[in-house]
């Protein structure tokens, strides 16, 4: 069986231990979790108060495990050069992703806490994340999971798997 | 799934814009390309066709400005969104200026970015849509339509490109049946309206009150049975050309309301209070003696004058024999290729016959006659026999003497089920319909063969 290494950047516990669950069963993979081996502060871009997300994964990639995936899953805000801030990043059929709940939560937005809903999206956009590891691209299917999201509601709309389509290809990449 | 839609070209010196702009549109499905310089981005474009460039604004050497300017003189249908670090009003209003689609100032809203390139191309799709129906209308306006060789045709011709060009008020006149309305589409096919529509109109198949309704449309409840708002051929001609046929018949009252529209540009729909402001061309066309009809007072002599600005008699078809060949042997295609039958000459007698003729119905008369030739007509040729005035038609009067639809069509049935011997599947090509249509005709109107039954 395939396996996912989860490496928490900044993130609580709370977000955590759930979301490995939840991987397993969206992703039929299995799910372990490794303490970063590297020093998260060496991609913080103190300008912009964000962390690079390029950075992160060129680190993530460096992690020694094996010809597993990684994903690095960051409580704190992340950003590309040209963009002002992303969900997530991935490498497009590669090996390594990774997410940030920081913008997923309600609280950024001056809204009621949320944590129902905030591990909702981060399990969202980490099925999403992981899909453009097997080489998917965005999905018009409006459900799919891997759906463009460019704002946080549009997370809400899809749902956590994907269409027949995506999962087909998934499962075909997988085996 | 999404398969990648479009090309983009990302044009930027810092390595991790390029990077991260490639990462970010490759898992939308695009294909991206990138170039660290202009000179790169030049190659690349003689290499490849792109949807989308986005450019950096300042870059060593040659700018993205400069740039721009490159990349649209090697493709103009590109979309062009300068990405800039400062965006300063002179440079963004100078990119516009130059043809860019729209700039982004960095670091850019991933949304924004996200709907700009959207919108590019959406909009680029849309002009290569409207470039290609262009395309296809110059194909069809400048097809056949108005067939023949004759000096007079050529004079014809001539005048139309002439008048097409102007704005003109165009009266066709000419007898029944000489291709009035080709004529005027012809015109208005050659004119700079000719992307907009063509809005035909026959006065004379109308009553009245219809054809006022017609003309200048209604409001809902204007008159009994008015349950919708209805625009009328004036709206819809707006930026083409109206085209009034039968212009002779109209009422005088409808022709007090129709000059007002056409010189002021300016009508009311039926029970409407505010007035609509349009712009359209008119032509016209009657075969009637619109002169004799002002002197007798049944036509307006103030319309006559508005209308008659250009006028352009068409000849009729027996003053220009010499395109009775050219013209039966475009129709002889034409009704071979819709009957899809193997008719595909006409015997040299048979076109004696038909340049001798008068054709007082004209081309409509002939395309007739060539239809009728078709329909009893046997591969390969017309002959004499086949032409309606060789050959008069025997079931104009119908052996029961009947003149209904039901009579006619009983004595068509019965004269081809005689000529081709009663040979089902022979008949029923030749009435073009299915031999288990043909056996319930010949049940329903008790045909039989002579010589059997009564």
């Amino acid at each position: 069986m395939a396996t996912l290494h989860l490496v928490p950047i900044h993130l609580s516990q709370a977000l955590l231990q759930p979301l490995c669950a939840r991987l397993e069963r969206s992703l039929r993979i299995e799910v372990l979790v490794r303490r970063p081996g590297f020093d998260p502060e060496d991609t913080f871009d103190a300008s912009r108060g964000q962390y690079n997300s390029r950075k992160l994964l060129a680190k993530l990639l460096d992690e020694p495990v094996g010809g597993g995936r990684v994903m690095g899953v960051a409580g704190v805000d992340l950003f590309v050069p040209v963009l002002t801030y992303v969900f997530g990043e991935a490498q497009l059929d590669g090996r390594a992703a990774v997410v940030s709940s920081y913008r997923l939560d309600n609280a950024i937005y001056g809204l009621p806490l949320d944590p129902k809903l905030l591990h909702e999206r981060l399990v969202k956009e980490a099925v999403h994340e992981m899909g453009h590891t097997y080489g998917l691209v965005h999905c018009h299917t409006h459900k799919c999971v891997m759906r463009s999201s460019t704002y946080v509601e549009e997370i809400d709309l899809k749902d956590e798997g994907f269409c027949p389509d995506c999962r087909q290809w998934v499962d075909g990449r997988s085996g | 799934m999404q398969t990648p839609v479009a090309n983009i070209l990302i044009v930027d010196d810092e390595f991790s814009v390029r990077d991260s702009l490639a990462s970010w549109f490759r898992q939308d499905g695009f294909h991206v390309e990138t170039a660290e310089s202009a000179q790169e981005a030049l190659r690349k474009m003689q290499e490849g066709t792109f949807a989308v460039a986005l450019l950096d604004i300042k870059m060593p050497g040659m700018d993205g400005l400069e740039l721009q300017e490159r990349i649209r003189a090697i493709d103009q249908t590109v979309a062009v969104i300068m990405i800039t670090a400062f965006a300063t009003v002179e440079t963004a209003v100078q990119a516009l200026k130059q043809g860019a689609f729209d700039y982004v100032t960095k670091p850019v809203d991933p949304d924004e970015l996200s709907h700009l390139v959207g919108r590019a191309l959406e909009k680029r799709r849309l002009e290569t849509e409207n470039a290609r129906m262009r395309d296809t209308i110059d194909e069809i306006s400048g097809s056949d339509a108005i067939i023949g060789d004759s000096p007079q045709m050529q004079k014809v011709m001539e005048l139309v490109r002439t008048v097409a060009q102007t704005d003109a008020t165009v009266m066709v006149l000419g007898e029944s049946g000489t291709g009035k309305e080709l004529i005027a589409r012809a015109i208005h096919a050659y004119s700079p309206r000719r992307y907009m529509p063509i809005v035909p109109i026959n006065c004379g198949a109308l009553p009245e009150s219809l054809l006022e309704s017609e003309l200048f449309g209604h409001e809902k409840g204007a008159f009994t049975g008015a349950q919708y708002r209805r625009k009328g051929k004036l709206e819809m001609a707006h930026g083409g050309t109206l085209f009034l046929d039968e212009i002779g018949t109209i009422s005088l009252k409808t022709q007090v309301d129709l000059l007002r529209a056409i010189e002021t540009k300016e009508f009311t729909r039926l029970g409407a209070s505010r007035a609509v402001k349009v712009d359209f061309r008119v032509i016209c066309a009657t075969n009637e003696d619109l002169g004799d009809m002002v002197a007798r007072g049944a036509f307006r002599q103030d319309l006559f004058y508005r209308l008659n600005v250009f006028s352009m008699v068409l000849p009729p078809l027996r003053e220009r024999r010499t395109d009775i060949p050219l013209l039966a042997r475009h129709f002889l295609k034409r009704f071979a290729m819709q009957m899809d039958k193997r008719v595909t000459d006409i015997s040299p007698e048979a076109m004696a016959q038909l340049i001798a003729h008068d054709w007082p119905g004209n081309v409509r008369e002939l395309a007739n006659a060539i239809e009728r030739a078709m329909v009893v007509g046997k591969p390969p040729a017309i002959r004499p026999d086949d032409l309606p005035f060789v050959s008069p038609r025997p079931q104009i009067a119908s052996p029961s003497g009947g003149q209904s639809l039901a009579d006619m069509e009983k004595a068509h049935i019965a004269q081809v089920l005689d000529r081709v011997n009663w040979n089902i599947s022979h008949a029923a090509e030749m009435l073009d319909i299915d031999r288990t249509t043909l056996y319930a005709r010949i049940r329903k109107f008790d045909l039989q063969r002579r010589g059997e039954g009564n």
